[in-house]
């Protein structure tokens, strides 16, 4: 098998892959990255501690191919807070300690982000619903929707503040 | 926004740390990825190594050729039963010096001529690329006789049946007597009679089983692993013939354990590996792996014959229990006896009668799973408590409370419990919690609530005469370090220590750091296993705290010039309790204490009470420290024409002595809850003629955030537990009482019981079936 070269985008920093065509993108972040936040749980798609995004939306890596990858934008975990102030969503799991063993918080909190990217008022069922495909096995989920929603709720409050300067500016 | 419910009806003092939700230490490394768990570390020049395992349930090995598996390009090491010092791997618990074996209890690393369940390791190859070592199956020729096998415990106990473990099937026995059941049984009004089914289950951590090793520059063998005990070092090195001192044993925070990772994982594999090539060698079991080769919960069967009086009031109890031990032995005996021993849950019963029995299968080797045995009894003894009631048409509520153990009342092997017993009080607030009766949408849907009450042990066995270690030292910051070699699996077993640290030296947690689960470099603290480290680990670093701030406020009451018992600790700061003006820095004391080399530091160990071993034919006298006591409640919508239930609304209450910390305990009881879900009405491992049916998420189903429903959890602090400040274990007990609490609620909609877990939908709708043609 031949290598092929890639450019991508990573927590937004210019990368350059080579890439065997069977190299797994989880495999690609965690082996040469080094990037661990994103991890194996089943490898085939059953549980989502592998959730990246790509190109905004979230994304298994245990089944995404990294050679199809190229001029992607990919996010993982430890490119979510910016200068050091954590993402809305990571404030929410750590005010509510919605978490445990804290294998799956990466992808909890990576599909929390995706979810409020495309929904940023959902209803508790849609909070269950798009989350339904990641799995916890400590938490009993009830944590996770609280910081979920609370997480959104914040996110809701910010942007209020935000548009209510911008008519004050105007 | 934590939904918690704190009467503090036993009036406890208002603590500055403790009782306070606070972020754990450990939460920032988890929200931002950076925690790393053991399959996270990579080391140059490292092998990946991979495990061959059996095809068959039951066969003799006739021949394994590992010659084309030498040769090929990129594989380093082939390692098979031959290349073996010989020794097996103690299945025993460690650290119990227990003479009294049986033969066939350990087990062998790799099997050498006969496998005895399906995904049995014979052969371990270590390889340049993960890739190569996965050609394994394809390279080493195994050739394989089937053997005459077993797979259900009545099987096993036929007369001529095949032996799974010399010296016979039965690997465990206990038969507890209090009273007399026969003579109390004739004195009856009513006899009822029920038998209940558990299955196997998984653990399903997110986290699969996963280590790296290497041969360090002094020659020990150092393993970082996902492991709840670090202590497996002596069986480790046991197993490998070295001496205990030349094993290194690292844990990292483990992504789930639930016992799964109580018993060794891939310690051995990679330790064998990187001693063979003194290469670092990791590995990390797939989750099919996972699913097929480590162990499971224990099936049980549990019959019980209950004799009761009109009134409600349980006389006399025979119970019968057999569990399903699979190929070895592993912590059979004990998850039996946890069994046994509860087997008529929390209830004054004077005269009961326990029979039970752990038999070898050719099925999956079983052994801890949180509940360890309890749980199991629970399933059973809640759902009887629920037969009364309905052969008496009574309140099953009513019977309970009749029946409800009080302070003092003893269990069947004898044992009182001697700190508050609030079982009315949490199964009232239990049932409170669910609310209005809810009505039902649809003429096929049946709405039932249903509750199960238990107890449940915290502490080890108190025959292991168990110990833990803890070290907690000031540096000249003013910041603290605390040494204790606790396996954290996601309870926040480190950030208790921390907690408990900063209320005894007015340090704020942010000014601590917790180095834990090390076998060599930290004070060895146990196993976390048996919802033991808040009770163990916290109070040695509670005795520890203690220890140093002694020395402290006697140094400060002469520079402050009060009575020691006037001094005071609080935000880095030392001051007189009535007179806040009169304080120093902490670093400034800590700095008098260095310069006039006054110890600012202390190792100290907590020891549990010890008691001797029990006789396995009447088992009388006490087994474990104490007992947590609570209730499950819940809603449940039963599809008649579907069969599927759908939980409701859950509501838990339990009486934890104290909450040291509310949020990490509200976690442990959501967390366990939904686990009993999983195992009320989806979470089955189907091994059929020894074969693993359910080897993939995709057949083996837990909880999703769709399956969990509307959740109120209400702690009680009763103070009398016999952790740090009345604090009583949790982890465990979050999961014992959901189980029966949903198959009770399905019985009370359908009016008919489904005695097998799961309640699936096929067997839901038997039983409805079944009332259809009564009546028809």
């Amino acid at each position: 098998m031949q290598r092929k070269t890639i450019h991508l985008t990573l927590n937004g920093e210019p990368r350059e892959w080579s890439v065997y065509p069977n190299e797994l993108l989880l495999n690609v972040l965690r082996e040469q990255e080094f990037l661990t936040g994103a991890k194996y749980g089943c490898g085939i798609g059953e549980c989502g501690a592998c959730t990246v995004h790509l190109n905004g939306a979230p994304m298994l890596s245990c089944l995404t191919l990294a050679i199809a990858c190229d001029g992607a934008d990919i996010l993982t975990i430890e490119g979510l807070a910016r200068d050091g102030k954590l993402d809305a969503v990571q404030e929410a799991f750590l005010e509510h300690s919605a978490f445990q063993c804290g294998f799956c918080t990466p992808d909890m909190i990576m599909m929390t982000r995706a979810l409020l990217n495309e929904n940023p008022q959902p209803s508790e069922a849609q909070v269950r619903d798009y989350l339904r495909g990641n799995l916890c096995r400590c938490t009993g989920y009830a944590s996770i929707l609280r910081a979920a929603l609370d997480a959104a709720a914040v996110l809701n409050v910010r942007r209020n503040i935000h548009a209510a300067e911008e008519r004050a500016d105007a | 926004m934590i939904r918690l419910d704190q009467p503090n009806l036993a009036n406890l003092p208002e603590l500055r740390h403790i009782g306070k939700p606070l972020p754990r230490i450990d939460a920032m490394g988890k929200v931002t990825g950076a925690t790393k768990y053991a399959g996270d570390y990579v080391m140059p020049n490292m092998l990946h190594a991979k495990v061959l395992r059996s095809k068959y349930p039951s066969a003799k090995i006739l021949r394994i050729d590992v010659s084309k598996a030498r040769g090929f390009p990129g594989i380093v090491a082939v390692l098979t039963a031959d290349d073996l010092p010989g020794a097996r791997v103690t299945t025993d618990i460690p650290g119990v010096t227990d003479t009294a074996k049986r033969a066939g209890t350990d087990a062998p690393i790799l099997a050498k001529d006969r496998v005895r369940f399906m995904g049995e390791a014979i052969a371990i190859v270590a390889a340049e690329e993960l890739a190569i070592a996965e050609r394994a199956s394809d390279l080493i020729e195994v050739d394989y006789e089937p053997y005459p096998a077993v797979f259900t415990p009545a099987e096993a106990m036929q007369p001529g049946a095949p032996i799974v473990t010399e010296p016979d099937n039965i690997v465990a026995r206990w038969r507890i007597v209090k009273g007399d059941a026969d003579a109390a049984m004739k004195n009856a009004d009513v006899i009822v009679e029920g038998t209940y089914k558990t299955q196997f289950i998984d653990h399903a951590y997110l986290e699969p089983e996963a280590g790296i090793a290497w041969v360090d520059e002094n020659g020990v063998l150092t393993i970082r692993v996902s492991t709840q005990v670090v202590e497996h070092f002596r069986s480790i090195a046991a197993a490998l013939q070295l001496p205990q001192n030349k094993v290194h044993v690292m844990g990292a925070l483990v992504g789930g354990g639930f016992g799964g990772k109580e018993d060794i994982t891939v310690e051995l594999f990679i330790g064998l590996a990187a001693l063979k090539t003194r290469r670092p060698v990791k590995m990390i079991y797939t989750r099919e792996e996972s699913l097929l080769a480590h162990c499971k919960r224990h099936p049980f069967t549990i019959t019980h014959k209950t004799g009761v009086t009109r009134s409600g009031r349980i006389v006399a109890a025979q119970v019968n229990m057999l569990a399903d031990s699979g190929a070895y032995v592993y912590l059979s005996p004990y998850v039996l006896l946890y069994a046994a021993s509860s087997a008529v849950g929390p209830y004054r019963v004077n005269n009961v009668t326990v029979n039970a029995c752990a038999v070898a299968t050719n099925n999956t080797f079983t052994s801890a799973f949180r509940g360890f045995g309890a749980a199991q009894a629970c399933v059973a003894y809640e759902q009887q408590m629920d037969e009364i009631a309905r052969e008496l048409d009574m309140d099953p509520r009513q019977v309970r409370r009749i029946n409800y153990a009080q302070a003092g009342d003893t269990t069947p092997n004898g044992q009182a419990f001697r700190g508050a017993v609030w079982l009315e009080e949490c199964a009232q607030r239990a049932w409170d919690a669910l609310g209005e009766e809810t009505k039902a949408n649809a003429p096929h849907m049946k709405i039932g609530r249903g509750l199960a009450s238990y107890m449940q042990s915290y502490g080890r066995i108190t025959w292991f005469h168990d110990t833990s270690q803890a070290w907690v030292g000031l540096e000249m910051d003013g910041s603290i370090v605390i040494r204790c070699g606790v396996p954290d699996i996601g309870g926040g077993q480190m950030n208790t220590l921390a907690q408990i640290t900063a209320e005894v030296l007015g340090v704020p947690m942010e000014r601590i750091t917790v180095y834990g689960t090390d076998s060599a470099l930290t004070p060895l603290a146990g196993t976390t296993t048996a919802t033991r480290q808040m009770y163990m680990s916290g109070n040695a670093t509670y005795q520890a705290a203690l220890a140093v701030r002694k020395t402290l406020a006697e140094r400060a009451s002469q520079h402050l010039e009060c009575e020691l018992d006037e001094i005071d600790f609080a935000d880095n700061t030392v001051f007189v309790k009535n007179d806040a003006s009169q304080n120093m820095p902490l670093t400034q004391l800590i700095a008098i204490c260095a310069a006039e080399g006054l110890p600012r530091a202390n190792l100290s160990l907590f020891k549990a009470p010890f008691t001797d071993k029990l006789d396995p034919d009447n088992a009388q006298g006490d087994i474990w420290p104490d007992y947590t006591f609570g209730a499950q409640a819940v809603k449940v919508a039963v599809d008649t024409e579907t069969g599927e239930v759908r939980v409701l609304k859950s509501a838990a209450c339990h009486d934890v002595g104290r909450a040291l910390n509310p949020a990490a305990v509200a976690g442990q009881i959501e967390g366990g809850a939904a686990q009993g879900l999983g195992y009320a009405l989806m979470e089955d491992v189907q091994i059929v003629n020894g074969v693993t049916l359910t080897p993939s998420f995709a057949e083996y189903l837990i909880p999703t955030a769709s399956d969990i429903p509307e959740t109120k959890t209400i702690i009680l602090e009763s103070g009398t537990g016999l952790g740090p400040f009345g604090a009583k274990g949790i982890g465990e007990p979050a999961l014992t009482p959901m189980a029966p609490a949903i198959a009770n609620a399905v019985a009370d909609a359908i009016g008919a019981r489904v005695t097998q877990l799961p309640l699936t939908p096929e067997r839901v709708l038997e039983a409805i079936d079944k009332i259809e043609t009564r009546f028809s």
